[in-house]
C-alpha cells in the first residue's frame, strides 16, 4: 500500500444524529480509475468531501503519497494536486472559460492587467492536450451541461491536479455524452492522472474502472479490482439484500384524454423561449415519461403546466376544460404536483409534518373553522397519512428539515398522492432517494395510475423512465423530439434524441 | 448527494439502520432556546464593566435596577407601563419576521397610531363612552396599518425592499405629524387638546391599589390579549400559515398557491395595526392628549424585544418586561452613572443576540 496516491484511513464524519462516514478507509492507487459506488446517501460525497477539504472528520487521517496530511479546507486539497468536480458545478456564468480557469491567479502584466491572450493561449494548449473541447472565449451560461463539465475538468488539471475527483459526472449527460467523457477519463488515467469516479450506476463502473468500493450506511461493505466483482456482487453489496422487482401489474390505460397541452410556448427566467410549440396529451390510467437531458425545457413545461408560469401560447386542457391560471386554482382544477426540488418547492423545511401535508389546501373548510387552521386537525390527520406512506419517524409535529431525503420524498407524495387529483404531474420523484424508498415512490404511481389517474413523468433517469411509462416522449431544445412505446426502444436510442444526434 | 441529503437514510434493514443519538435534537432545540438567555447575560457581563469603568459597583447598580422595579408597586407599575408599548411593537416586529419582512417602520407606525387616537378621540367627544374608546382604538390601528401598508404594497407590486421603504417612512411620519399639528395641536403647545373622559382607559391602580402613581393602565391587559391574538393567528389561522409558509419558504408557499405578494401585504398591515395600538398606552392611558415626540424609541426598541423574544408571542411579553424594567432602571440610576449606560446595554443585547443567534444555530445545524 505504500505506492498509494491517496490513502483515506478509518474516516469518521456525523451530521448530527446520521453517520455519514462511519470508520471508512479508501486507497486510491496512481494512474487508476476508482469506483466509488453506493446509493444516495450511503457516504460516498461525504467522504470524498472530506479528502477535498470541505468537511471535517470526527475520526481518522488521509494520507497523500503515503505522508499523512491536513486538509483542512479545499485551498489545501489544491496544493497537495487534488481537484474536484462537483454535481452542481462552481463557475461564475457571466465570465468567460479562459476567466474562469484564471479566476485566483490571473497571468497579469506588472500593473496588474488582465491579459485575456495569454490566459485563452493556456486554455486553448490544455484543452488540445487532454481532448477536452472547449472555446476559451465563451461565456460560461451559453455552453451546454455537457461543456461546462469539460471546464470543471479543465479548471483541475489547469490547478495541477493529479487526482481528480467526479462527482455522479453522467448524471446531467446524454449517453453519448457519457461516451465523450469516458474517453478523456481513459485518456487522463493513462497519462498518470488518478481519477476517482463517485456513481451509482452500474454499467458506467463495469465499462470504466479499474477498481471499485462500494459504501453502505456510511461504511465501506466491500472492493476490489474490478474484474473481481460481478455485477450482481456489487448491486447486493450496495443494497444489503437482494433488490425486489417492481410490480408491473398493469391495467390498461383508460380512453378519456385528462390532459391535453397543444402548441405550448413557455419561457426561462431569463425570458428566453424554452418550450417551443409543445403538444401531447395524456389518458386516464397512463403514464406519460418525459426523457431528456436536464435544461431543455422539461422545468419550465413542468412548472408552466402547474400554473407556476405563465404560457407564451398554447392551451391546457384539465379534463376537457381549460386550466385556470394559478398554483391554487390547478390544485382545485384536479392536479397534483411533485417538483422537481423538494427541498426549495415542495416542502418548507422549518414547519412541521403535519403543516406540510396541507400545504396547497390550507383553504380546505375541512382543517378549521372560518379563518382558523386547527393544529390539532392537522395533526390527527397527518398521522395515518405519515404511516400509510412510510414516512420515518412518524411524528406530525417534527419538523420537515430533519427528515432525510427519501422520506422527505414519502412526504411530498403523500400529500400529492391523497389529493383529489386526476393528473399527477411528477418531476425527478427519486432524485436523491435510496433504493428502498424510490421502490416505494414508483410503486405507488403505479398503484395512481392503475386507479384511473393520469400521470406526466419527467425524468433525467431514462430506466426510471422507460420502466413506469406506458408511452415515453423525449424532449430536445425545448420540443418533443420523439414518441415511443417503451417496449420498442431502448436507452441507447432515447439518448440520441436526447443530444438531438437523431430523427434529422 | 449533498449537504443534509448526504446523511439520507440507507437503503433500510436493521444492519443498515443508521444510528441515532436521540438526545441531540433536543439539545439542539435547548441550544437555540438558550440564545437569547445567554445574549442577555453577556449584555449584563459588559454592561458591568462599563459601570465599573464609570467608577461604580455594578452589582450595587443592578440592584438598584432590580430593586427599583420589583422592590416598590410603583417601581412595578413604572415598569409595566414602559414594557405595554414594547408589547405591541415587538408583536409587530414579530409578525413582519414570520412573514419574512423587517419592519422597521414600528416607530412611525406607533407615532401615527397614537395621533390617530387623540383625533378621534377629541372628534367623537359627543357620543357615548364606549364609541369614543373604541373608535380611538381603531383609529390607532387603522393609522398604523396603512402607513405600514404602503411599504407592504410596494414590496408586493414593485419589490422595492421593506427595510428601506420603513425606516424612511418614520421620518415622514414624525414629519407628517408635525404638519398637521398646526391645525390639531392647541395654539402654542405641541400636543393635542385633552381627551373626554369616555376614551380613557383605565389606570391599573383603581384595581390595585399597590401601583398607586404609576401610569400602568389597561392598555397592558390589551397587549397581552393582543399577543394572544397574535399566537391564535400565527399558530391557528390560515393567515397565519400563510405568513409563515411564505416566510420560511417562499419558493414552496408559490408552489402551494399562497400569493406572496398580498401575504407580505396582509402581514405588514397586521404589524402596522399592532404597532399603532400600542400608542393608546401614552395618549389614551397616560398623558390623556397626544403630545409630540411623545414615542421615545418604543418602536425601535420592539426590534430587540421580538429577537430576544424568539418572535413568539409569548416571548415577545417577557423581553417586553424586560426591556421596560431596563428603561425604568436606568432612570433611577441616573445620579450614579450616565444616563446613556441603559441605552448602551440594550444596544448591546440587541449585539449579542443577533450574533448568539446565528452561532447558536448554526452549532444546533450542527448537532442535528
Amino acid at each position: 500500500m505504500s505506492s498509494s496516491v491517496v490513502a483515506m484511513r478509518n474516516i469518521t464524519r456525523r451530521f448530527g444524529t446520521c453517520v455519514a462516514n462511519d470508520d471508512a478507509s479508501f486507497t486510491l492507487m496512481p494512474g487508476t480509475i476508482h469506483a466509488l459506488v453506493g446509493e444516495n446517501g450511503a457516504g460516498k460525497t461525504t467522504l470524498m468531501r472530506v479528502l477535498y477539504g470541505l468537511l471535517t472528520p470526527q475520526a481518522g487521517h488521509i494520507e497523500i503519497d503515503g505522508r499523512t496530511v491536513r486538509i483542512a479546507r479545499p485551498a489545501d486539497a489544491i496544493r497537495l494536486g487534488l481537484g474536484m468536480v462537483h454535481q452542481h458545478f462552481m463557475l461564475v456564468e457571466p465570465m468567460t472559460v479562459a476567466e474562469n480557469l484564471a479566476l485566483g491567479h490571473e497571468p497579469g502584466s506588472r500593473f496588474g492587467a488582465w491579459r485575456a491572450a495569454a490566459a485563452e493561449h493556456e486554455v486553448e494548449e490544455l484543452s488540445a492536450r487532454h481532448g477536452l473541447k472547449v472555446d476559451p472565449r465563451a461565456r460560461i451560461h451559453t455552453l451546454s451541461v455537457g461543456a461546462q463539465q469539460r471546464v470543471e475538468i479543465l479548471k483541475a488539471l489547469h490547478h495541477r491536479a493529479r487526482v481528480l475527483i467526479l462527482d455522479e459526472p453522467t448524471a446531467v449527460l446524454a449517453p453519448q455524452e457519457v461516451d465523450e467523457l469516458f474517453r478523456v477519463l481513459r485518456g487522463l488515467a493513462q497519462a498518470g492522472t488518478s481519477i476517482v469516479l463517485i456513481t451509482h450506476k452500474l454499467a458506467e463502473v463495469r465499462t470504466l474502472a479499474d477498481h471499485v468500493t462500494v459504501m453502505r450506511a456510511g461504511r465501506v461493505v466491500g472492493g476490489g479490482p474490478i474484474a473481481s466483482l460481478s455485477n450482481d456482487a456489487i448491486a447486493e453489496l450496495m443494497v444489503g439484500r437482494p433488490v425486489p422487482p417492481l410490480a408491473a401489474e398493469r391495467t390498461a390505460p383508460g380512453a378519456e384524454l385528462r390532459l391535453e397541452v397543444s402548441d405550448l410556448e413557455v419561457n426561462d427566467d431569463r425570458a428566453l423561449p424554452a418550450v417551443c410549440g409543445v403538444s401531447f396529451a395524456v389518458r386516464a390510467g397512463e403514464v406519460v415519461g418525459i426523457a431528456g437531458v436536464e435544461g431543455n425545457g422539461q422545468h419550465e413545461l413542468i412548472e408552466c403546466l402547474a400554473g407556476l408560469r405563465p404560457a407564451r401560447a398554447g392551451t391546457v386542457l384539465v379534463s376537457g376544460r381549460p386550466a385556470p391560471p394559478g398554483a391554487r386554482a390547478r390544485f382545485h382544477a384536479g392536479m397534483a404536483h411533485v417538483p422537481a426540488d423538494r427541498l426549495r418547492r415542495g416542502m418548507i423545511a422549518g414547519m412541521s409534518l403535519a403543516e406540510n401535508l396541507v400545504l396547497g389546501r390550507e383553504d380546505d373548510p375541512a382543517l378549521g373553522r372560518g379563518p382558523g387552521l386547527d393544529p390539532a386537525r392537522l395533526a390527527r390527520r397527518a398521522l395515518p397519512l405519515l404511516e400509510e406512506y412510510d414516512v420515518r419517524p412518524a411524528l406530525p409535529a417534527a419538523h420537515a428539515g430533519t427528515l432525510s431525503g427519501g422520506n422527505q420524498q414519502k412526504l411530498v407524495m403523500a400529500r400529492e398522492l391523497t389529493r383529489d387529483a386526476g393528473v399527477m404531474l411528477v418531476a425527478h420523484p427519486t432524485r436523491g432517494v435510496d433504493l428502498g424508498a424510490t421502490r416505494f415512490i414508483h410503486q405507488r404511481l403505479i398503484e395512481a395510475r392503475n386507479a384511473g389517474r393520469a400521470v406526466l413523468l419527467v425524468s433525467s433517469e431514462l430506466s426510471e423512465v422507460l420502466a413506469l411509462s406506458d408511452r415515453v416522449l423525449v424532449m430536445f431544445e425545448g420540443r418533443i423530439v420523439c414518441e415511443r412505446l417503451p417496449a420498442a426502444t431502448d436507452e441507447r436510442e432515447l439518448g440520441r434524441f436526447m443530444i438531438g444526434a437523431a430523427g434529422a | 448527494m449533498t449537504g443534509p441529503a448526504a446523511t439520507a437514510a440507507p437503503a433500510g434493514g436493521p444492519a443498515a439502520a443508521p444510528r441515532a443519538v436521540t438526545a441531540r435534537p433536543r439539545l439542539a432545540a435547548a441550544l437555540e432556546l438558550a440564545a437569547p438567555l445567554a445574549a442577555v447575560a453577556l449584555a449584563l457581563l459588559a454592561g458591568a464593566v462599563l459601570i465599573a469603568l464609570a467608577g461604580e459597583d455594578p452589582l450595587a447598580i443592578y440592584g438598584s435596577i432590580l430593586h427599583a422595579c420589583l422592590g416598590t408597586g410603583y417601581g412595578f407599575g413604572q415598569m409595566l407601563f414602559k414594557a405595554t408599548p414594547l408589547v405591541f411593537t415587538g408583536l409587530a416586529v414579530a409578525v413582519g419576521f414570520r412573514a419574512g419582512l423587517f419592519n422597521i417602520g414600528a416607530e412611525g407606525q406607533l407615532y401615527l397610531g397614537g395621533f390617530a387616537a387623540a383625533l378621534a378621540a377629541v372628534a367623537l367627544a359627543g357620543a357615548p363612552g364606549p364609541v369614543q374608546l373604541v373608535g380611538a382604538l381603531l383609529a390607532a390601528a387603522a393609522a398604523g396599518a396603512a402607513w405600514a401598508t404602503i411599504p407592504g404594497v410596494l414590496k408586493a407590486r414593485f419589490g422595492a425592499h421593506e427595510v428601506i421603504n420603513t425606516i424612511m417612512l418614520n421620518f415622514i411620519a414624525m414629519q407628517l405629524v408635525a404638519f398637521l399639528g398646526r391645525y390639531a395641536y392647541q395654539p402654542g403647545t405641541v400636543r393635542t387638546a385633552t381627551i373626554p373622559a369616555g376614551a380613557v382607559i383605565p389606570r391599573l391602580d383603581v384595581w390595585f391599589p399597590a401601583l398607586h402613581g404609576s401610569p400602568a393602565n389597561l392598555s397592558l391587559l390589551l397587549g397581552l390579549g393582543l399577543a394572544l391574538a397574535t399566537a391564535w393567528l400565527l399558530f391557528g389561522s390560515r393567515l397565519g400559515y400563510a405568513i409563515r409558509a411564505v416566510g420560511l419558504n417562499p419558493a414552496a408557499a408559490e408552489y402551494g398557491g399562497i400569493a406572496i405578494g398580498s401575504t407580505h401585504t396582509a402581514a405588514l398591515a397586521l404589524s402596522g395595526a399592532l404597532a399603532g395600538l400600542g400608542g393608546v398606552n401614552f395618549v389614551l392611558g397616560y398623558k390623556q392628549f397626544f403630545e409630540q415626540g411623545f414615542s421615545a424609541g418604543a418602536g425601535f426598541l420592539g426590534i430587540a424585544v421580538a429577537l430576544i423574544g424568539r418572535n413568539q408571542p409569548l416571548g415577545v411579553i417577557v423581553a417586553a418586561l424586560f426591556f421596560g424594567g431596563l428603561s425604568y432602571g436606568g432612570l433611577v440610576i441616573n445620579d450614579r452613572v450616565p444616563r446613556e449606560l441603559v441605552e448602551m446595554l440594550t444596544a448591546l443585547v440587541i449585539l449579542f443576540a443577533i450574533t448568539l443567534q446565528q452561532v447558536m444555530t448554526r452549532a444546533a445545524r450542527k448537532l442535528r
